[in-house]
């Protein structure tokens, strides 16, 4: 189904139509295939690129699209519709660019932000640590000033296109001053001393590799660190905030191809004489489907227009993230339950979907800490309002 | 080198398409628009041609308001300007008074090589190039896979059945492309943003020297005479395999008279 979407332009409207139209012939008719043996679909990503959709929104000054956030996300969208892989490829592509973006000086930017926004380079972003996944204060991954350079040990888990990107924004720990002591390194693929673990063995989202990085003396020169030392966590929680809409979009057209093949199925299958879309109980079940697909949507949007005007989006991300994320579990599931036993096998993609619709209410910040970012985000406009005065003990949020 | 290519926006392919029931012209309203899909591979050796030799690739559509959506799309794929013919007379036009039309226009805007995609997928006629050829004086050298230009010479190999032929003429000339030739690319989001600030003409008849009284369903040479909607697509034949599947499969294979 064409989505309905009130666009801002003429331009913005065929950006959408470039990217639904590059979906339905270039990336949904391999997906299945692709996932099933777990095979990452590189040339396509090179192909975005081409198509000028590896930098949207970023400024044109080093080869961006300058392209409102309310936009790109319609474009992920409309890219994770096809194929879940490569909408969240290439949101996480676009948060691994960001730090360099917002944080790096103009020198910096200069020399490398062209090469990751023009199409050929493939990023990843790594914060998680096998013992530090929520708690990401705790990270150990090490960086010790050594001469000109940082020598880095410790080791990534969970790092999205690991093994296949060409750069890492990393945050490793410079000091142990907590979550003061973080910093930002943008590492290149082939540096010496970075290894890759053999990839995850998912239950879903197989085409998309994720893998450890193990560092063991890999020597990174301190020019490449972005912001300041002790800044990294700061600029890693900065780059999900707008890394979570990323995510909530991708959930939203994941679940909307699920409606789509929900109700392609329920119009074509006939029980008891009738089509089966016909029946109250798939009639209430599809419309709740729908619902959920269309208020996500203006979910996100609304949260991405906030950010498009500079207004804060911290709280509303989080919830577009945690509402976008549970809605398209739910719809998978509901889809998986029209197509009835159809739906339990590998013939239709929908209990595919399923298995992809469990992972983004997971990465990007589980959604209970979703729950905790937003809820400390409501104690905080109390307190500048006055009321919450003297609660001291508000923390920090991770 | 002066490269005009022909663009027919046509109904989407995965779209029903259907015919309307008053006039039995092509309902166009009501389906998406867009570009013919061989006319993408025409764009793309224009694209190639330009690139290659130097030159000017302009996109000519002949199509109502709606049919500019497909010239901007030409346009972010890399054409330098467009020309769109648009016109109440020429609604329902037929190939032959089409042609006419288009004819007149590129007599006006000038070539050194028109490209066309072979056919349209709506009206599948396969005979602009033919057409075109003729009412310009010029040569055609249709369906081809492969075109090379050395100056003013023009060799192409037109693609048939069972194997191709080289058949070489001097420009000016009218090719027309098969599937075989390229691999379209997508327009870019920087393609788009330039299309923007692309010429884009917009010609009436009286523009371009047409006689409104020579085109249009009401002075076409062809008419739709009667149609009927597609029926609903049938069940299959199930063939039991017993020991015996491959002869029931060629059984039935003989009854539909495909061996
Ligand atoms: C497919 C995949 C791709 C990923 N890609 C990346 C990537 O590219 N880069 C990257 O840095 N990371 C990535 N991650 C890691 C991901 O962000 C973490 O898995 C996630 O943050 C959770 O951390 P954890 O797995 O250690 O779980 P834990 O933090 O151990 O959590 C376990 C459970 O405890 C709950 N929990 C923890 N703390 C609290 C609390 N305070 N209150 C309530 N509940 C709590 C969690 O919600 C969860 O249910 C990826 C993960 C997956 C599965």
């Amino acid at each position: 189904m064409l989505v309905e979407r009130m666009l801002p332009s003429a331009e913005a409207e065929e950006l959408v139509a470039l990217a639904h139209g590059l979906a339905r012939s270039e990336l949904k008719p391999i997906a299945s295939q692709y996932e099933a043996e777990d095979r990452f679909p590189r040339e396509k990503f090179r192909l975005l690129g081409k198509s000028g959709l590896l930098g949207l929104p970023y400024p044109e000054r080093w080869g961006g699209g300058d392209v409102s956030y309310e936009v790109y996300l319609q474009v992920l969208e409309e890219l994770a519709a096809a194929w879940m892989t490569v909408g969240v490829g290439l949101s996480v592509h676009t948060m691994s660019c960001y730090p360099l973006a917002r944080f790096g000086r103009d020198e910096q930017r200069d020399e490398w932000l062209p090469a990751m926004l023009a199409g050929d380079l493939l990023g990843a972003y790594a914060l998680s640590e096998p013992q530090a996944g929520s708690d990401a204060a705790a990270l150990s991954a090490r960086a010790v000033p050594d001469g000109a350079d940082y020598l880095l040990s410790g080791t990534k888990a969970w790092i999205t296109h690991a093994g296949q990107a060409d750069f890492y924004t990393a945050m490793v720990r410079t000091s142990d001053d907590g979550r003061r002591g973080v910093s930002c390194l943008l590492i290149d693929a082939s540096t010496p001393g970075l290894a890759f673990g053999a990839p995850e063995r998912k239950m879903g989202l197989t085409g998309s590799p994720t893998a450890q990085l193990i560092f063991d003396g890999a020597r990174v020169p301190a020019g490449r660190r972005l912001g300041a030392e002790g800044q990294g966590l700061k600029i890693a929680l900065e780059a999900l905030d707008s890394g979570r809409l990323g995510i909530a979009a991708c959930a939203v057209g994941l679940a909307q191809a699920a409606l789509d093949e929900s109700l392609a199925y329920a119009a074509g299958r006939s029980q008891f004489g009738r089509p089966i879309i016909e029946f109250q109980g798939l009639e209430f079940l599809l419309a709740d489907m729908a619902a959920g697909v269309e208020s996500a949507r203006a979910t996100y949007l609304e949260a991405a227009r906030r950010r498009d005007r500079g207004l804060p989006f911290h709280r509303q991300a989080s919830i577009a993230k945690l509402v976008a994320t549970d809605m398209a579990m739910r719809v998978t599931t509901d889809a998986v339950q029209v197509l009835g036993g159809a739906g339990y096998t590998r013939d239709f993609p929908v209990e595919r979907y399923m298995r992809e619709a469990k992972v983004p209410q997971i990465f990007e910040g589980t959604n209970q800490i979703q729950r905790m970012v937003i809820a400390r985000a409501l104690r905080r406009t109390l307190q500048n309002d006055g009321t919450l005065r003297n609660s001291g003990t508000l923390q920090n949020e991770g | 080198m002066n490269i005009v290519v022909c663009v027919k926006q046509v109904p989407d392919t995965w779209a029903e398409r259907k015919l309307k029931q008053g006039d039995a012209t092509l309902d166009r309203e009501s389906v998406d628009g867009l570009i013919n899909e061989l006319d993408e591979y025409a764009i793309e050796e224009a694209l190639q041609i330009k690139e290659a030799h130097e030159g000017e690739v302009t996109v000519l559509t002949m199509g109502p308001q709606k049919a500019s959506e497909s010239i901007r799309k030409a346009l972010s794929m890399g054409a330098d300007k467009a020309v769109h013919l648009i016109d109440d007379a020429l609604a329902g036009s037929d190939v032959l008074q089409t042609s006419y039309a288009l004819a007149k226009v590129l007599e006006n805007i000038g070539f050194d090589l028109i490209v066309l995609g072979a056919e349209s997928t709506d009206a599948r006629m396969g005979s602009m190039a033919a057409m075109l050829a003729e009412r310009l004086s010029v040569p055609q050298l249709s369906l081809a896979s492969k075109v090379e230009i050395n100056g003013t010479a023009i060799k192409v190999n037109r693609q048939s059945e069972d194997g191709y032929w080289q058949v070489e003429a001097q420009l000016p000339a009218v090719i027309s492309v098969v599937e075989k030739i390229n691999e379209p690319r997508y327009p870019s989001f920087k393609g788009i943003m330039a299309a923007k600030k692309k010429p884009m003409q917009v010609m009436s008849c009286a523009d371009a020297g047409i006689d409104t009284s020579l085109v249009g369903l009401a002075n076409a040479a062809t008419e739709v005479v009667d149609f009927t909607e597609r029926p609903p697509r049938q069940a299959g034949t199930i063939v039991k395999d017993e020991g015996d599947g491959g002869n029931k499969a060629a059984e039935f294979l003989v009854t539909q008279k495909f061996i």
